[in-house]
């Protein structure tokens, strides 16, 4: 038994700020103090708040460590392993007048969070086995194989309320119950973690964190269904998850809790790694069957869904990795205990990723109904640097932006699409008033251009000429009338694409539209960018009751642009400027602006 | 895996192992001074002892932990045990074997072992 646990994030944030070094550092000083029988150290998934990385915690005190360096280890194991003093210039502190805060859960960020989900991710060690089954851990497996029939299980997850967590918002249980009642000789269990969306790793910390969840589930599933085999698709983008969920079919083949008749009841499943190869279209259910089956990764029209055709034209379910994560806490705790969380028709609770303008960046669950204050103001910690919040991205390259005026919406499935965005996977990008929003609509349909396979024509060629047209008003030659024509142009492709990735690129062009139009009118008619951001709008003048002729803007401009004698006022000359704005940062007496 | 019982032996194994970790408001906390002080009067053996025992005795609301110098450093070692409801009892002048009959009498049963107590000894 060990006196104490040192917890070191080994997410994929904290491991590309160093703390794999860390670890190291604090097994070798452990060993040299003679303490390694008595303090156990565990690498655990992600912990969430990802901008204070890299994390350490040290129970039983539940001290919070955050931003540690390896040059701090020596310091914690000398000080509070061996005398037992907290090192409170680690200790993680919410703002900067606020006493340190020692435990996590006193935090805002985790005080108004609820983890289902995430529940074991920063708690155990997702590489050992024996951790996730002392927090129950495969006995719901052992509920459903010994307790249940396929049908009651089917029926506790439509009880629940549950719904696809990967963006539609599909019933799971009536998903699962579509393919139970397909008769044939093989059925297929996936787990979709090909996640795709810019800014959005909702996904890729729990198979990080605990891989096994997503595992017993998808066993479970197979039971329900009556399928043997499963399947997951993980993008090789993601080498922690795939190594973490590699290491966890294997240790739960030798536990025999994948494989042959499981807990003695003659039910057999076994699951299989597919890796994909980086296309965002991938995450379209269709195209990723395709992809499994070893094809080139396009989608194909439905019906047939696959519940009644799907992978090697046999009925298939496919769920979200979060989904999946959801599914043993509900068969231990009971569809009512789920339904009972969030709001009439969104139940349970939604991680989201938490990023740009804001100070906590990370992961987040809550329940089904917060609303975008709550989640932005006290978990995330508000817009950094005095600046002020103008809109919340959610859903990726198919959702939309949320005004501030709809910062009170409580937030679920359908309010958001009540509002022209959309649940997505779960990323959440925070702009501030310095982001241009054409701009962001142009970000996100450069993105979908990209990814776009072709396949059909309104994806195809709808969404390049709807980023040409984009182009044209952040390069000051649009019109009025070319607004109009995006409109129509949006409905024609949301109308007439094959897949969901055509069908909602529109959406952040709709949505910045509706509720930032002035935004785009001052592109069009003053030919300006109100945010400073499209370069083809912007001058770089100097302001002469302020210009002190100390020449040191001219001296850093990479064009010579700017002229001027000392000790007098300078002028820029725009037709050579190329607007880098390194005059701007420069200078010592805000003499420059852009306009 | 062939049956629930084998899943619920690992359980239990592993439980033990990952106790202190996660809030528990309700445990009876022993705390064990480690400043130099307690450090050089002997206290590591005596933290060991409550661990070791703590384990053999499988008891699962307890949380053992150090903490700094309280300012009596002629009675060092010094332990002190709180019990959610209960005054803190201070033992001090501690040793390994004192450490054991305090498990076993305090923690388990709740009955204070007076003789080591400060009051006692002072």
């Amino acid at each position: 038994m060990f006196r104490s646990s040192v917890l070191v994030c080994g997410g994929t944030g904290c491991t590309s700020s160093n703390s794999e070094k860390i670890i190291e550092a604090l097994t070798a000083e452990i060993a040299k103090k003679g303490l390694d029988k008595e303090v156990n150290i565990v690498r655990t998934g992600c912990f969430g708040l990802c901008a204070e990385g890299p994390v350490v915690i040290v129970y039983p005190e539940g001290s919070f460590y955050s931003m540690v360096k390896v040059e701090d280890v020596s310091e914690i194991v000398e000080e509070h392993l061996i005398k037992g003093r907290i090192v409170q210039r680690l200790l993680y502190k919410e703002n900067a007048d606020a006493d340190t805060i020692t435990s996590l859960a006193k935090t805002n960020f985790y005080e108004k969070q609820k983890r289902i989900a995430l529940r074991n991710c920063g708690v155990i060690n997702p590489e050992v086995i024996d951790e996730y089954i002392a927090m129950d851990g495969y006995a719901a497996l052992g509920k459903v194989l010994t307790e249940m029939t396929p049908q009651q299980v089917i029926d506790e997850i439509k009880e629940s309320g549950l719904r696809g967590r990967g963006g539609g918002g599909f019933p799971t249980g009536v998903k699962w119950s579509l393919a139970a009642s397909n008769q044939a000789d093989q059925k297929y269990v996936c787990c979709n973690a090909d996640e795709g969306d810019p800014g959005a790793f909702m996904d890729r910390s729990v198979l990080e964190g605990d891989p096994h969840a997503v595992l017993e589930a998808m066993a479970i599933a197979g039971y329900a269904i009556g399928a043997s085999k499963g399947y997951i698709y993980i993008r090789a983008e993601y080498p922690i998850a795939v190594e973490r969920l590699k290491i966890a079919i294997e240790q739960a083949h030798n536990y025999g809790l994948l494989g042959d008749d499981i807990f003695g009841t003659g039910f057999n499943f076994d699951i299989n790694i597919r890796l994909g190869a980086g296309a965002f279209v991938c995450g379209e259910e269709t195209a990723l069957l395709t992809s499994i089956e070893g094809n080139r990764g396009e989608p194909r029209p439905r019906p047939p869904f696959p519940a009644v055709k799907g992978l090697f034209q046999k009925p298939t379910i496919l769920n979200n990795v979060e989904t999946y994560a959801n599914i043993p806490q509900i068969i231990l705790n009971g569809s009512s205990w789920f339904n009972s969380i969030g709001t009439e028709k969104s139940k349970g609770t939604k991680v989201f990723a938490l990023g740009g303008k804001i100070k906590n960046t990370g992961l987040v669950e809550v329940p089904m109904g917060t609303t975008l204050r709550e989640i932005v103001e006290d978990i995330g910690g508000g817009v950094p640097n005095g600046k002020k919040f103008k809109a919340a991205q959610t859903g990726g390259p198919s959702g939309g932006c949320i005004p501030a005026q709809h910062l009170d919406i409580p937030i679920d499935y359908d309010n958001l699409i009540s509002i022209g965005s959309m649940m997505g996977s779960g990323g959440l990008i925070v702009m501030d008033e310095t982001t241009c929003m054409v701009d962001i609509a142009k970000f996100f349909l450069e993105f979908t251009v990209d990814e776009s396979c072709g396949k059909c024509t309104p994806c195809r060629i709808g969404t390049k000429r709807l980023l040409e047209m984009l182009e044209k008003i952040t390069s000051g030659n649009g019109t009025m009338e070319d607004l109009d024509k995006m409109e129509d142009l949006c409905r024609y492709i949301k109308e007439n694409a094959l897949c969901g990735l055509g069908q909602t690129a529109p959406n952040p062009v709709l949505s910045t539209l509706n509720f930032f139009r002035d935004e785009y009118e001052a592109h069009v008619k003053d030919k300006k960018c109100p945010a400073g951001v499209c370069k083809s709008l912007l001058n770089y003048v100097i302001l002469t009751d302020k210009c002190t002729g100390c020449t040191a803007c001219a001296r850093v401009c990479p064009v010579n642009a700017i002229s001027g004698k000392v000790k007098e006022t300078h002028t820029i000359d725009s037709a050579k400027c190329i607007k880098c704005g390194a005059c701007m940062e420069k200078c010592r007496f805000g003499a420059i602006i852009k306009q | 895996m062939k049956s629930l019982a084998e899943l619920q032996a690992i359980r239990d194994k592993a439980k033990q192992q990952m106790n202190m970790r996660g809030e528990q408001p309700d445990a009876i906390r022993v705390l064990v001074g480690m400043a130099t002080c307690g450090i050089a009067a002997g206290a590591k053996p005596v933290l060991n002892a409550f661990v070791e025992e703590a384990a053999k005795r499988n008891l699962q609301n307890v949380i053992i932990t150090q903490t700094g110098c309280i300012g009596i450093c002629q009675f060092e070692p010094v332990v002190e045990i709180e019990i959610p409801g209960q005054d803190k009892v201070t033992y001090v002048k501690m040793t390994p074997e004192k450490a054991v009959r305090i498990v076993n009498d305090h923690l388990v049963n709740n009955n204070v072992v007076t003789e080591y107590t400060i009051g006692a000894n002072s």
